[in-house]
């Protein structure tokens, strides 16, 4: 009897050790996991932890010591440059490391790993497109260079001391709740993660769904719905520009008639593409317009707003040069930023360097492609995608003279029906170090020097903006960007004769650029970098009026100060809605509006323009715009049966002013034909009922409705920040969407003593346990700015000084 | 008295263990502990139990406090789905307690079973 009490005590033990210590009900052992001594515990990190220490690591050849200010960002000095850049990867370890490890592994196509076979589809994604090989040439690009090799084998070395010296307390708490470690960081990591950036920021295209609408659409209605140039433009490059004539003579390959421009071949494929709107705001104004006599740089990069942010924030001094602004956990450098003589910043150039061939194989080997009338070898690269919990996957892909097979009877995001192959020509596999823009531009004293610097940058393309304290002010659209004829790349092409290659790269020299213009200011906000006189097609994808509204504002602007440019980049004013709403109004059949439809429209009628976070109006006109865009193009679009690019609104606004008998007012179901009144009370009516249903939840206030908010990158809600009362949006300065916008705002004053502020939606720890891992955030969101310290080494004992870090 | 000397043993070596062996010491230290230390079974379990959640429960509280309870807020809503420290604080506490319970009460039987048998 008692034999048995004890073999069911000792049973009932075993069973709760097990239960405490599976990986099946968790991905981590929940005993574990609550250990108080090792587990998530211990990233509960003391509100008054003191970040002093004394490091010693062999790898460095001087001192540097780490000046933490009170918002923990930290001001580095170094003795020699690599030391700075060793001290950069340990302090992006010591607290980013689960981000900058996670994105890259994303980058990598290897998040089944970590997560099981969910993220399949998105790793073979990253697969297909050649991430890795990508990043694979840009490694070989840094091997060239012994600078940038120097300065990424430091960084790596630094993120390995911290990763070497981590133990099972001190892992991030990431790890212990998803169940896995760290690897050793490499060069290739870093790598990778720019080139999680080029994805990001020079990866959108609508290759297959334009070959669609193309075939669907007669070329003149695809004209209308797909323009190339809105009537609202306001390039970068002012018009009326001249340009020279071009280096480069494109030619249309003689079968596009038949086999490109009235190809009737419809595709079904649609890929996981980043956000259209990732772009941003910069500008910079001569000294004749500012108050200081200086000039003054502002850049606010849109991007997904994540936890922990993208962007680490630091100071870093060496005898060679000094530099603030923020950086990319993830790599070496200060990305956009200042130092003591100018300031720097970008935008993304919004072209299109990522376009597909259909190849032709031999047979179901696919060993050869039929190309310029011969068959060509293939060569096959198997990728190997390991499974959490499930045995490997094994995908080959076919390797050709324009890039990988993305697309094939094996793989198409899921979607595809057809059995065809389509290989993807991007720009970021070729090789390039934009690493070394970076460095360059850390240390540049003129503009002499940042033009050397942006030569570096290849892939993405950006607007590279410029001022220096001696006054001058410059921007240019700068990438390695292919010369292609008119249209090309904007639908899928034939991979079987060299014509439709591209045919050569655009001089860097013929990018369009501005410097120190008469008019007293540059600025970029994604629009088109310049005017049909440009003698290069540029496609992509350019929405005008951020732009419009940055360039007009500026114009009027005299006498500037740092605070008149912070109220510009939180400005809530929308361009669009200005433009829009009187066809809204005009065309509105009130008479049909029933009473509580009619109280709407009166809100709706007295909108001031502007998406403040209070605004009613402004709710009732994005979504009425939205339903407007739903009745007019949706009926003949569902129609089609297959994918196609869904129409910009500056289109819809801009074909609404041409054509008042637009063939798409009509709605094809139905009997009559509808006119465009007709239309914008349908819209009305539509979106009032959205409306009202958020009016009886007190959710119509604008920032209610749009709802931003802060998303950890392993989309976990409780390591959010939820509900910002935050205004702005699409079309106006002040960008942020629901979870895309300012990633980061910054103005610098360039007075002989710099004048830099600067705020961020984040917080400089990324340990959701640390009292620093979201403290920006709401000044972030109620529009105000952190006054920038540019530390000098004469100031250790000042006050702001909160710890002290040694490194030697 | 046994019972005090028992429970400080069991939190003294289980914290030491816990330093270097997986979590699941615990529940050996409190085996052993009960083997060295006779008590009644259910005197035994209630000391294994009490034990660590006293260590477990007190670290953990102690640990949030010092943290402002920061990163419990945001763990017991992502765990548990409702914001509670104190929940996520106690459940570390009741887990740690429960292990180590069985551990003394399986211990306290083999102390028995070993007595009887040497009569």
């Amino acid at each position: 009897m008692k034999i048995l009490s004890l073999i069911v005590s000792a049973i009932v033990t075993i069973i709760l050790v097990l239960l405490f210590n599976t990986r099946m009900l968790l991905p981590v052992p929940l005993g574990q996991l609550l250990n108080p001594q090792e587990g998530l515990w211990q990233n509960a990190e003391p509100v008054d932890q003191n970040y002093s220490a004394q490091l010693s690591f062999p790898q460095l050849e001087g001192k540097v010591k780490v000046y933490f200010d009170e918002r923990l960002v930290p001001h580095v000095f170094a003795d020699n440059n690599n030391d700075a850049y060793f001290v950069q990867g340990y302090l992006h370890a010591k607290f980013r490391l689960w981000q900058m490890e996670f994105q890259t592994r994303a980058a990598a196509g290897r998040l089944s790993e970590i997560i099981g076979p969910k993220a399949l589809d998105y790793d073979r994604d990253k697969r297909r497109l050649g991430m890795v090989y990508a990043a694979e040439n840009s490694l070989q690009a840094i091997d060239d260079d012994p600078e940038t090799l120097a300065e990424c084998n430091s960084y790596t070395s630094g993120v390995n001391a911290y990763i070497e010296n981590l133990t099972e307390s001190t892992l991030p708490v990431e790890y212990k709740l998803l169940g896995y470690k760290p690897e050793k960081w490499s060069n290739l990591k870093s790598a990778l993660f720019l080139k999680y950036m080029a994805l990001e920021l020079a990866g959108y295209e609508n290759d297959f769904e334009s070959t669609n609408a193309k075939s669907v659409f007669s070329s003149a209605d695809f004209e209308k719905i797909y323009p190339i140039v809105m009537d609202s433009l306001d390039p970068i490059v002012p018009k009326g520009t001249i340009f020279s004539s071009p280096a480069i003579q494109v030619k249309v390959p003689s079968t596009a008639a038949s086999l490109y421009y009235d190809n009737k071949d419809s595709t079904s494929i649609t890929e996981q593409k980043p956000d259209k709107d990732n772009g941003s705001n910069n500008w910079a104004v001569s000294g004749q317009k500012t108050k200081s006599g200086y000039p003054i740089l502002c850049n606010d990069p849109h991007l997904d707003l994540n936890l922990p942010s993208i962007w680490y924030e630091m100071q870093m001094s060496t005898p060679s040069y000094n530099a603030y602004g923020v950086t990319f956990p993830g790599a070496p450098s200060i990305i956009i930023g200042f130092n003591d003589s100018c300031a720097f910043g970008f935008t993304n150039a919004q072209r299109d360097v990522r376009d597909y061939y259909e190849i032709i194989f031999n047979d179901s080997s696919r060993s050869k492609y039929w190309f310029d009338s011969s068959w060509v070898p293939s060569t096959f690269r198997i990728e190997d995608i390991k499974i959490k919990g499930e045995p490997d996957f094994l995908d080959t892909v076919i390797y050709t003279k324009f890039g990988p097979v993305m697309y094939d009877q094996k793989y198409s995001g899921g979607r595809s029906t057809h059995h065809k192959d389509y290989a993807v020509r991007w720009k970021a596999h070729d090789r390039s170090n934009e690493l070394k823009m970076f460095t360059l531009l850390n240390k540049a004293n003129n503009y002499g020097d940042y033009l050397k610097a942006i030569k570096y940058l290849h892939t993405p393309g950006q607007n590279c903006i410029f001022a220096s304290k001696s006054g001058d002010i410059a921007i240019w659209d700068q990438g390695e960007f292919p010369a292609k004829w008119y249209r090309q790349g904007d639908f899928v092409m034939p991979g079987t004769d060299s014509s439709y290659l591209w045919q050569g790269m655009i001089p860097q020299a013929e990018n369009p650029h501005v410097v120190n213009p008469e008019r007293g200011y540059v600025s970029s906000a994604n629009q088109m970098p310049a005017d049909t006189s440009y003698p290069y097609y540029l496609g992509g994808s350019f929405p005008p009026y951020r732009g419009w509204e940055i360039n007009k504002r500026l114009e009027a602007m005299n006498n500037i100060s740092p605070q008149d440019m912070m109220e510009l980049q939180t400005d809530n004013f929308n361009v669009f809605g200005k433009m829009a709403l009187p066809i809204l109004i005009k065309n509105m059949q009130v008479d049909k509006l029933s009473p509580q439809e009619k109280k709407y429209f009166s809100i709706l009628k007295r909108w001031n323009f502007r998406n403040d976070t209070d605004s009613k109006g402004a709710t009732l006109f994005v979504v009425t715009w939205d339903s407007l865009e739903t009745v007019i193009w949706k009926d003949e679009f569902l129609q089609s049966g297959v994918q196609l690019p869904w129409p910009t609104e500056s289109t819809l606004l801009d074909d609404i002013n041409k054509y008042p008998d637009f063939k798409f007012y009509d709605n094809i179901n139905t009997l009559t034909v509808e006119t465009l009144p007709d239309d914008v009370t349908a819209a009305f009516k539509m979106a009032t009922a959205v409306i009202r249903k958020a009016d009886e939840n007190g959710k119509m206030a604008w920032a209610k409705y749009k709802d931003t908010h802060v998303e950890h990158l392993a989309r976990l809600d409780a390591f959010s920040r939820l509900h910002l009362p935050v205004g702005g949006g699409l079309n106006t300065i002040n960008a942020a969407k629901a979870q895309h916008g300012p990633s980061w705002r910054m103005v610098v004053s360039l007075t002989p003593e710099t004048e830099a502020y600067g705020v961020y939606p984040g917080g400089e720890s990324g340990d959701p346990g640390s009292k620093y891992y979201d403290d920006f955030i709401d000044k972030w969101a109620a529009g105000k700015y952190f006054r920038l310290w540019m530390m000098k080494s004469s100031e250790v004992n000042d006050q702001r000084v909160k710890y002290t870090m040694s490194f030697n | 008295m046994k019972f005090i000397i028992s429970s400080i043993l069991i939190i003294f070596f289980s914290f030491l263990g816990c330093l270097f062996f997986p979590w699941w010491i615990i529940a050996i230290v409190a085996f052993i502990i009960s083997i060295l230390i006779y008590q009644e079974h259910f005197v035994s379990f209630i000391c294994g139990f009490i034990s660590l959640f006293l260590l477990w429960g007190g670290l953990s509280f102690w640990i949030s406090l010092e943290n402002a309870h920061i990163l419990a807020h945001r763990v017991s809503l992502l765990i548990f789905k409702t914001d509670s420290p104190f929940l996520l604080i106690f459940v570390t506490a009741f887990i740690g307690a429960l292990v180590a319970g069985f551990g003394a009460l399986t211990g306290s039987y083999v102390r028995k079973e070993k007595q009887q048998k040497s009569l």
